[in-house]
């Protein structure tokens, strides 16, 4: 963290950002560095190097948060900056306490991304090319992205936390299209972590076949099915479910802003016994882990469902002062020029002791979403919607026929108190969360889950 | 010359120096304030300025790109550097070429004195009427789960080394409510908004009323039966479904087979009732401005007209490789990207229909006001769609009971085939980019629900 801001200019900052008064400042000093390329028919292009440097001031007084961002480092500005953020202020000048450096050991990194040629991850891009063409000549299209990004933080606040971390994430994606006669269908896949470039020495070809085989999967499906009935969710991006219809609605602003269908609900039976869920922003490697918050404070692991009781909410600092409760380590912002809010790091239901093949067998009729596109929820109704990207019909306690264009659909309350077995095949996969116009990396995660009744969107009645 | 324009120069100079055949920069500064109210009080106040540089660099057919917040002499250097290096990696590409200069005429009134004449203590108020006016509506309305007014000034400019050079300034400033209504045991939600070059041309009140309204008119929801028959969409959701459109037309997703309208040039591909244009110079349009991300002028380019696909949406590359001239159609999300094809203001012809009329003619069927999964719920590729719905019941012609939880799908192009009419007053609504349209009645929809 010295290596963004030295204690005494952070220590100058802090007391011009209290000058005017307030009752709380902070200094959020960031470096940010990256680099991306794709490959799409078959050549590599969108070869792109980033840098960037800059630090975001806050100050609180009373309800309200005044913030300022510049870019560059430089001390002059980081002090007109925090002057601009006490601007509004007209009060009596407040004194930051000294600081007291404290380390938090960063995620370990075993092969820096940076260090490794660029030429090499563009080998490995033509690698996923090569295996997704080789499932095949039905296989069309195929684009894929590798992304590496370094973010190092430092914190200091006027509570005397003074600390830092140094971030670093690697991902891959796969688009394949495939085509025959006039059918086209795409299938994806992702590959991510908070590691260095050591998560694509074990095959990451892999993910370019999975992307390939969906694609090709889905030129053999029919129109997906409409209407109520039993859905079986797959593992992993699967959690994506829970991060949207759960996790959100546990975020301590929506609760306080009574845009919340959890609001009032803690301690009370939301779900079935058998469901106990996390969220882990200290899970080792994981897409959405880090050491520290983007507010310094330590991440950790929340039981947020107990048995099926609802046991904590999600907090940021400020969101916990209100609450009288201590953080949980989610105040999180996408980069310098965002205020921290409360967000979810890694979220997942802990895994269960049915088997995907029971929970499939018992079915009559059903939907079986192996994965989702994606989704998005309206904490306040509750309202959430998920398109599939792989699933198929499940008929007389098998899965049969694979569909296209289905999207999932309910309420929050509804769907999480329906979910009736839950798998014990767990694992993790990665996502993007938005929220309040900041995106930032979360992982999701589950083994096999399934849903009572839910809509189907398609177009078949 | 601007200060901006002597940084893209200097940028330009010092990628050559490192090794590229041609370059080019493009250079940003942007100044904003956004104030977010709750409950009667500023909860945020935040002054922000950013600036960059993102360079472009070829080596013969050969492109790299590299950006960064340092303009300093020594910094740009070390940003030309990296895109110099980034152009090796990349593949040979015999139509990737730096644009050609062009005569660049300028777009009067992008920019609104009232950004700097407005105190912040004055936006703050702009933004704290929105939350009272929905506030003060109706005893039901319980709520605002925020409240913000934002505001930005850019300024833009770009060089090459092939001459091109061009300099704009453009403000932009919004507001937007989301209005909590509490009733029959559930809460519903409703966004009110309103987009201007500067806070003068904000209307607080009707943005806080039309958020109450929206989430007024949603009480007492319920699922509607699954069916198929016509369907009204409002101004923001038939702009989602433009912009959803506009992607489509672009040169690249067509060129790399990921495209519905794919080999479909002058085919008939909707409804006469349809008409898409897209016209990055139009003065009222939030995305105007006199040239495009890589400095070829913006124009108007019509894109669906009489039912036919006149053309695609081009970029310089995508044009080299068609053997046509750029549209004017390069765009990027600030410096730290690369240009891409994509729509500047697309406009949905109007037709001649009030809104009454519209659902006068839909009879029996649904109108749809908001729609939520868009992301996860289109396959841009195929046109395939399936997303969450809700909006009101339409009955004997007329509105009636609210509905929610719903979806609505089918497929994009044959939904612009249904398309039976479009209403006569268009509004320029955020997503889908930057888009005006009219709402629009389509002839059938196949809806999902209880």
């Amino acid at each position: 963290m010295s290596g963004l801001i030295d204690q005494a200019l952070a220590e100058r900052v802090l007391a011009r950002a209290l000058a005017n008064g307030g009752r709380f400042a902070e200094v959020f000093a960031e470096r940010r560095q990256g680099q991306t390329l794709a490959i799409d028919e078959r050549r590599i292009e969108s070869v792109q190097a980033g840098a960037e440097e800059g630090a975001g001031v806050r100050v609180v007084d009373g309800a309200t948060t005044y913030f300022a961002h510049v870019d560059g480092l430089d001390p002059a500005e980081l002090e007109r900056a925090a002057g601009e953020a006490a601007g509004a202020l007209r009060a009596e000048r407040t004194e930051p306490r000294p600081l007291q450096a404290r380390d938090a050991v960063s995620l370990p990194i075993e092969r820096r991304p940076e260090d490794v040629p660029a030429k090499r991850k563009a080998e490995l891009l033509r690698e996923l090319d090569e295996r997704a063409r080789g499932r095949g000549g039905e296989i069309a299209q195929l684009n894929a992205s590798y992304a590496e990004a370094r973010r190092e933080v430092a914190v200091a606040n006027s509570d005397g936390l003074f600390t830092g971390d140094d971030r670093t994430r690697v991902r891959i994606g796969v688009q394949a299209v495939a085509r025959r006669d006039g059918t086209v269908e795409t299938g994806a896949e992702t590959l991510g972590a908070h590691r260095g470039f050591e998560l694509l020495e074990d095959d990451p070809g892999q993910i370019a076949e999975q992307a390939a085989r969906k694609a090709l999967t889905l030129l053999d499906a029919v129109p997906a099915p409409s209407g109520s009935m039993p859905v079986v969710v797959g593992g992993g991006f699967g959690g994506v479910l829970f991060h949207e219809m759960t996790g959100h609605g546990l975020e301590a602003d929506h609760i306080q802003k009574g845009a919340s269908v959890y609001v009032g609900k803690l301690g009370e039976r939301v779900a079935e016994p058998l469901l106990n869920a996390y969220d882990d922003g200290r899970l080792p490697g994981e897409w959405g882990s880090d050491a520290i918050d983007d507010e310094g404070q330590p991440t950790q692991k929340t039981k947020v469902i107990e048995d099926g009781r609802l046991t904590s909410y999600l907090y940021d600092r400020l969101t916990a002062e209100r609450d009288g409760v201590a953080s949980t380590g989610n105040g999180r912002r996408e980069s310098f020029r965002h205020l921290p809010i409360p967000r979810m790091t890694n979220t997942y239901i802990a895994p269960g002791d049915a088997t995907p093949e029971a929970m499939i067998a018992d079915l009559d009729r059903g939907f079986y979403a192996v994965s989702f596109g994606g989704g998005q929820v309206d904490p306040a109704t509750g309202d959430f919607v998920f398109g599939v990207s792989e699933g198929y019909l499940i008929e007389n306690g098998e899965v049969t026929s694979p569909c296209r264009g289905a999207t999932l659909i309910g309420n929050c309350l509804e769907a999480l108190a329906a979910i009736d077995a839950v798998g014990d095949d767990f694992f993790m996969k990665t996502g993007i969360c938005g929220k309040g116009g900041q995106k930032v990396p979360v992982g999701t995660g589950q083994g096999h889950v399934r849903v009572r009744a839910m809509t189907v969107g398609g177009t078949e009645r | 010359m601007t200060e901006l324009s002597a940084v893209a120069r200097r940028a330009v100079e010092a990628a050559a120096g490192a090794g590229a055949g041609d370059a080019e920069a493009y250079v940003s500064r942007e100044g904003g304030r956004q104030v977010r109210v709750h409950g009667g009080e500023v909860e945020s106040l935040t002054a922000a300025t950013q600036s960059g540089v993102g360079i472009r660099a070829w080596s013969g057919h050969r492109v790299g790109y590299a950006y960064g917040t340092d303009l300093s002499d020594a910094g740009v250097a070390a940003i030309a550097a990296r895109a110099a290096e980034a152009a090796a990696v990349a593949d040979e590409d015999e139509f990737a070429a730096p644009p050609q200069p062009a005569e660049i005429e300028a777009v009067p009134g992008l920019g609104d004195p009232s950004i700097a004449e407005w105190e912040t203590a004055r936006v703050a108020e702009l933004a704290l009427t929105v939350e009272r006016t929905a506030l003060e509506s109706d005893p039901r309305l319980v709520g605002v789960e925020t409240a913000v007014y934002a505001d930005s000034d850019e300024q833009v400019a770009i060089a090459s080394s092939t001459g091109v050079a061009g300099f704009y300034e453009a403000s932009s400033a919004y507001a937007y409510l989301s209005a909590l209504a509490e009733g029959e045991g559930a809460r519903e939600t409703g966004l009110g908004f309103g987009l201007a070059r500067g806070p003068r041309g904000l209307d607080p009140e009707a943005i806080g009323a039309e958020g109450a309204q929206r989430a007024l008119a949603m009480i007492g929801a319920g699922k509607p039966a699954s069916r198929s028959c016509p369907v009204v969409l409002d101004e923001t959701v038939a702009a989602s479904f433009a912009g959803l459109i506009g992607g489509a037309l672009s040169a690249k997703a067509v060129q790399r087979g990921r495209s519905p309208f794919a080999g479909r040039l002058e085919e008939e591909v909707a409804s006469g009732a349809f008409a898409l244009h897209d016209d990055g110079r139009e003065p009222d349009g939030p995305a105007s401005a006199p040239f495009d991300a890589e400095g070829v002028p913006r124009r108007r380019t019509a894109l669906i007209e009489g039912g036919r696909l006149r053309t695609y949406l081009f970029d310089t590359y995508t044009a080299n490789r068609e053997g046509v001239s750029s549209t004017g159609s390069a765009s990027r999300q600030g410096y730290r990207s690369l240009p891409s094809v994509s729509t500047s203001n697309l406009m949905v012809g109007p037709g001649e229909l009030s809104l009454e009329g519209l659902l006068a003619q839909a009879g029996e069927g649904v109108y749809v006001t908001d729609v939520a999964g868009l992301h996860s719920g289109v396959n841009p590729v195929t046109g395939v769609f399936s997303v969450g719905a809700s909006g009101r019941i339409i009955r004997g012609g007329q509105l009636a009971e609210p509905v929610r939880e719903f979806t609505i799908a089918g497929d994009l192009v044959a939904m612009l085939g249904a398309v039976s009419a479009a209403g006569a007053e268009p509004r320029w609504v955020p997503f889908g980019g930057s888009v005006s349209t009219p709402p629009l009645l389509i002839a059938e929809m196949a809806i999902s629900g209880s």
